[in-house]
């Protein structure tokens, strides 16, 4: 090749097609997807909030329907076939009816199946009148006893007898919701001083820095516990659920400022971001057009994993009764139920039940979001 | 001949170093220490030196990405009046800038990667010229012919590229508003032998086609030998000799010079071991008084240690030396 030569290979035969080319976003879905547990991860996260949506329509049971049939009821297997009275056995999905039996001597309660009676169970079955996402009137639910007038405990009952399925779907709102809230405010407080932060550096920097580490020095639980104890009880519990949101989110800002701080830090000596400047644009425009798109997936896996901090953080306060109270129901505020060892020991699904949920979650957002950090990064392979 | 389109007068950077949220900085850094020189029109213009010689702070005080600490620097830009660098807002550079382009050193840290071709090149021209649409995709099609690319790419991000297909990117983004002067910082170190071959001669083929007057930044002397008229050549922080490219490469006046050019490689090994010149490994740092390169000067005498040089004129060069000529 001639050193005149300046056309490359490529231009020189024109009639090759050219094939469409992936940008940075597909690209980055293409290293997630081939993260396997992430991928799950999202599908299960995807899930809860479903449920948290649609709560009432995955729920079989009311909230707060009372049973005293049902007091301390422990959960309730799902059988496939029914036999017939000629021997030949049917499909259909079934619990087992049962009914209470008091042992005088010493009080207890204790559930004993009774012979040869079902309670059928069915997808779509009518159930409790309720409204689709606030709106659409139904009473379609998804899963439960074909008659509304049967109840079934998939997951037992507490010591009222309400449903514990029902209302872990339903705590799944407020539990998730506040993970969700919580990071839209870290993110606003976080994003805006983290930037001013490495922006501008010099003083700001400083003293952003510092009221940073001052925060992150104070032991998290007393913190919350002195905040909360300043919510007065008479409070409705929807600004309750709203300041306990903000106390939570208080700490959960520090890191995301330092992230984003540290991202405007080596940015701002990027090439392209020079390049930037010296083709005109303002300051403004730099840190809209270049640096916010080049570190928003960055963002975008810490909120992930700011999520479970914010949804651990509710359910601790609510466990030890300074977050949210009962009506509210939360995860953290049913665990709360389970507070005593007489509790664990008789009805040991009232901690497991929302204990292994939480795990669920906690684990899902975790997962899904290292698998968004991976897929992020450039550099990894 | 004399029409020069950029002149620097005893330009300094000086850089602090240490120094906490009470503290003074302990030391400074003379990154750029009165440097003076004249670009002519038209004219390719060399910055050799080695690492930390201060060719690129020196690149960047001139694009005012840097602000120098001292001295002048004025433009002086056809059918306008000219431009003092050091004094000018914010309003008067981000014009300058149209006139006045960069082409950086690494393909792969100028583009941003989320962004498009059309967007990476054309933006300068939606700010400065108000194109959108159309008229740009036409443009900036226009421009990626131009540096020998296909307008097909327009619509591809910078990951699609190799990268001297990523430098002519930057080449055609530093071509966009028209520019009468571009400051290529080591714009060929990153590519290949081959590439940079390729990219030179594209830029030499630019420059007749639009006049332009490039300052080229480089640490390879075979390439600055090949595209320059005139090179100056950096030690830490001060221009030791300024010359025709001709002189420099025939008669090194300044001791480091020589060192220099002794220390490009010689493709035939059995020339090689002849013409060594070996220097002492400096410590980078500057002495308090005397010579700068006096340290690692084969021929410092007592007056090199003691007086700083002043620049000599001598036979088209200007050599930071006081035995320049005599030895």
């Amino acid at each position: 090749m001639s050193l005149a030569d300046t056309q490359p290979e490529a231009a020189k035969q024109a009639d090759v097609a050219v094939p469409e080319l992936l940008g940075p976003w597909s690209l980055m879905w293409r290293k997630f997807r081939r993260h396997r547990v992430a991928y799950v991860s999202l599908w299960l996260v995807g899930f809860i909030y479903a449920l948290a949506l649609f709560g009432d329509f995955f729920a079989p049971e009311r909230l707060d329907d009372t049973n005293r049939r049902g007091i301390f009821a422990p959960p309730q297997g799902i059988h496939f076939f029914v036999e017939n009275e000629d021997g030949s056995s049917e499909f259909q999905l079934h619990a087992k009816a049962r009914k209470v039996q008091v042992n005088q001597s010493t009080m207890r309660r204790s559930y004993v199946d009774v012979p040869g009676k079902i309670i059928p169970l069915g997808f779509f079955v009518e159930g409790y009148d309720y409204k689709l996402l606030w709106l659409i009137p139904s009473n379609t639910h998804f899963f439960g006893p074909k008659d509304p007038d049967d109840v079934v405990y998939f997951l037992g009952a507490d010591r009222l007898g309400r449903d514990i399925l029902s209302r872990i779907i339903i705590g799944t709102k407020i539990s998730m919701s506040i993970g969700l809230v919580g990071v839209a405010i870290s993110l606003v407080i976080g994003v805006s001083l983290g930037g001013l932060s490495g922006y501008y550096g010099g003083w700001v920097d400083n003293v952003i820095q510092r009221l940073i580490e001052f925060l992150r020095s104070i032991p998290t639980i007393p913190l919350w516990m002195g905040l909360a104890a300043a919510i007065p009880l008479g409070w409705p519990p929807l600004r309750t659920y709203f300041v306990v949101t903000i106390i939570v989110s208080m700490i959960g800002w520090t890191s995301l400022a330092r992230e984003v701080r540290g991202k405007f830090l080596s940015l701002r000596s990027e090439d392209f971001i020079v390049a930037a400047r010296l083709d005109g644009l303002s300051d403004w425009e730099v840190i809209r057009k270049h640096m916010i798109p080049s570190f928003s997936s960055h963002i975008i896996a810490s909120l992930t994993l700011a999520v479970p901090m914010m949804i651990l953080a509710e359910t601790s306060l609510s466990f030890l009764g300074i977050g949210l109270q009962p009506p509210i129901v939360s995860w953290g505020t049913l665990l709360k139920e389970a507070q005593n060892i007489r509790t664990i020991i008789e009805a040991p699904w009232l901690l497991l039940a929302p204990g292994t949920m939480i795990v669920v979650a906690v684990l899902a957002l975790n997962f899904l979001g290292d698998g968004l950090r991976d897929a992020a990064d450039p550099h990894a392979h | 001949m004399s029409d020069p389109i950029l002149k620097v007068r005893n330009l300094d950077k000086h850089f602090p170093i240490g120094g906490g949220f009470f503290g003074k900085p302990t030391d400074i850094v003379r990154a750029v220490d009165n440097v003076s020189f004249d670009v002519e029109r038209g004219e390719t213009f060399g910055i050799v030196g080695e690492s930390g010689s201060g060719k690129t702070t020196l690149g960047r005080c001139i694009m005012r990405v840097l602000s120098p600490t001292n001295g002048d620097m004025t433009l002086h830009r056809k059918g306008k009046d000219s431009l003092d660098l050091v004094t000018a807002d914010r309003a008067r550079l981000t014009e300058s800038w149209q006139d006045m382009r960069m082409v950086f050193q690494d393909p792969q840290s100028s583009l941003n990667p989320r962004l498009r071709v059309l967007e990476i090149v054309g933006q300068c021209l939606r700010k400065s010229e108000g194109l959108s649409g159309k008229a740009l995709s036409d443009r900036v099609g226009g421009l990626l012919e131009e540096v020998g690319l296909r307008k097909e790419f327009l619509m591809r991000y910078p990951n699609a590229f190799s990268g001297g297909q990523r430098q002519r990117l930057g080449i055609a983004r530093a071509l966009a508003t028209k520019p009468e002067l571009v400051i290529a910082d080591e714009a060929v170190s990153a590519l290949d032998v081959s590439i940079q071959a390729q990219t030179l001669n594209l830029l030499q083929d630019l420059q007749e086609q639009f006049a332009l007057t490039y300052i080229f930044i480089a640490h390879d002397l075979a390439v600055v030998e090949h595209i320059c008229d005139r090179i100056a050549v950096m030690y830490l922080g001060e221009i030791v000799e300024l010359s025709t490219t001709q002189d420099l490469f025939r008669a090194p006046k300044h001791p480091y010079t020589r060192a220099l050019l002794s220390a490009v490689p010689i493709p035939d090994p059995r020339a090689r071991h002849k013409a060594k010149r070996r220097l002492p490994v400096g410590d980078g740092g500057v002495p308090d008084k005397g010579c700068r390169f006096a340290p690692r000067c084969p021929h410092a005498t007592e007056l090199c240690r003691n007086e700083t040089p002043k620049a000599k004129p001598m036979a088209g060069a200007d050599v930071l030396c006081h035995y320049a000529g005599e030895i």
